[in-house]
């Protein structure tokens, strides 16, 4: 189980730049969603006249579903200059790798809860650490895509791009940064050391 | 004495470094330092290097300093969370320790206990984050120090002759802006890429140490280029070390190859970090060929 929690206001509006479109994930019924407080804040950003659309439906860690769900919102999401998800990290992350060249942002954090787990994660996977990364990392977190779940970049293990721990994976921090590269985000990597916070995660 | 205010005086300092023995007994270590590695600036000791367990680099910087040797303490992320890291980095400072290396460190499923839980609490960055804060007079908490606070010349590490420099470049931008003092890289053997960096890296204004080792053998090369990271050793240097074994055997060979990097890449560079790697007795014919 796992609960999401919209992250403070100004963290939010930071985010955004230009167009936005906004996604929510109404999935897992099992999942607490903030939906009135998320509401709200949409209402606001489309008072303010940057909002081209607002798709809101379920299961986005589906890649399939997504697909069929984005046709009719085309229009709007190639208006927009970035994606605002309002869902797990799971969802927030198989949203970034479908727009690989659009920049895609996190309005919420994942906390995890004991019990059964209601998502379908497929390639994607969320820590549910309670501090979502996925904002300044492109979409791809850091904490599942890294061996050592490092948050300030990749360390020197890696070789020929593939992880120091298991050659067959490639190093999550050479993916953050060719994603970064890629969205013109790269100045991502100079915002402040960061560094975790466990009391979020109570798995930990 | 930090090695930072060799680099304020525009010195090119010379660093080396040895591995603490998975035992009680330092005199070994201690002597061969003393015997082969006085004539430098400073000594690393590694911290549990490639995540095999050995004896405390703490102890073994203080084993070193008794000994009148100016240790760097290399501490690495692995084994300890940010209690234990900002502990020990204050029992460093309060043993008269102020050199540091601050490292994310290998994996623990790389070495000698495999089944060890990885800590990575912090991580390079942060953990000269911590340092720096430590340096103001307070904790990663926020909590004030008692007393007068430490003062540590804050080293970190940089790949040159990476796959992906840029990426290396920005993470040394990272480590720069958490208070890094100076740089040791990874281990060159192509030095007009070496250069090329040097180039990009110089925007930081911090000095770096160029990273040397002594190539023992073919064997040893060639392990190098397929299992450690950010370090490219190209086929003529291969060839050269194939040309005459027993020269190569005797240590000629890769004395010629390291002191002909050290003086092609000198002019970019504020210094030398050598990793003998049990090669120790020969680093002093190494700086002689090199005209350090």
């Amino acid at each position: 189980m796992l609960i999401t929690e919209l992250k403070n206001k100004e963290t939010i509006l930071s985010l955004i730049t230009g167009k936005v479109f906004i996604i929510n994930c109404h999935g897992c019924k099992e999942i607490r969603f903030p939906e009135h407080e998320a509401e709200a804040l949409q209402k606001e950003l489309q008072e303010s006249g940057n909002v081209t659309g607002i798709l809101t439906t379920d299961y986005i860690c589906n890649p399939d579903y997504l697909k069929q769900r984005f046709a009719k919102h085309e229009a709007e999401i190639e208006a927009a200059d970035m994606i605002l998800v309002f869902s797990c990290g799971v969802g927030v992350q198989t949203v970034a790798a479908y727009f690989e060249n659009k920049r895609v942002c996190a309005a919420c954090d994942t906390y995890a809860l004991p019990g059964y787990q209601g998502v379908t994660p497929l390639e994607h996977d969320c820590d549910q650490c309670g501090e979502c990364y996925l904002n300044i990392t492109g979409g791809i977190c850091p904490l599942t895509a890294c061996s050592k779940s490092l948050v300030n970049g990749q360390c020197g293990g890696a070789k020929n791009g593939m992880c120091e721990v298991d050659p067959n994976m490639e190093c999550g921090w050479e993916r953050i940064y060719q994603r970064l590269k890629k969205v013109g985000r790269l100045d991502a990597l100079k915002c402040p050391v960061q560094v975790r916070n466990y009391a979020t995660d109570p798995d930990k | 004495m930090r090695i930072t205010e060799l680099f304020d005086n525009g010195e090119f300092v010379v660093t080396a470094e040895v591995g603490p023995p998975k035992g009680i007994h330092l005199e070994h270590l201690v002597e061969e330092a003393k015997t082969y590695l006085s004539g430098i600036t400073a000594v690393n000791v590694t911290d549990n290097q490639s995540s095999v367990m050995r004896t405390s680099t703490l102890a073994t910087c203080v084993a070193m300093k008794n000994a009148g040797l100016t240790p760097i303490y290399q501490t690495t992320c692995r084994d300890r969370n940010r209690l234990a890291l900002q502990s020990d980095l204050l029992g460093a400072a309060a043993m008269g320790i102020e050199n540091i290396l601050c490292l994310t460190g290998d994996h623990t499923r790389l070495g000698d206990h495999p089944g060890a839980k990885p800590v990575f609490d912090l991580d390079s960055v942060s953990l000269l984050y911590a340092a720096s804060e430590l340096e103001k007079g307070r904790d990663l908490a926020g909590i004030e120090l008692v007393g007068e606070p430490p003062k540590f010349a804050k080293g970190a590490v940089v790949s040159p002759i990476s796959d992906s420099v840029d990426a290396q470049l920005a993470k040394m931008e990272r480590k720069v802006m958490a208070g890094a003092d100076y740089f040791q890289t990874q281990a060159v053997f192509e030095p007009e890429k070496f250069i090329k960096f040097m180039e990009a890296a110089k925007q930081f204004g911090k000095p770096v140490q160029l990273g040397v080792i002594i190539p023992k053998s073919v064997g040893m090369c060639k392990f190098m280029n397929n299992n450690v990271a950010g370090v490219h050793v190209p086929d003529e240097m291969l060839d050269e070390l194939r040309a005459d074994k027993e020269k190569t055997k005797a240590g000629i060979t890769g004395i010629e190859i390291a002191a002909r990097i050290i003086r092609e890449c000198k002019p970019y560079c504020q210094g030398v970090h050598i990793m003998a790697l049990g090669w120790e007795s020969k680093v002093p014919a190494l700086l002689e060929m090199a005209g350090l």
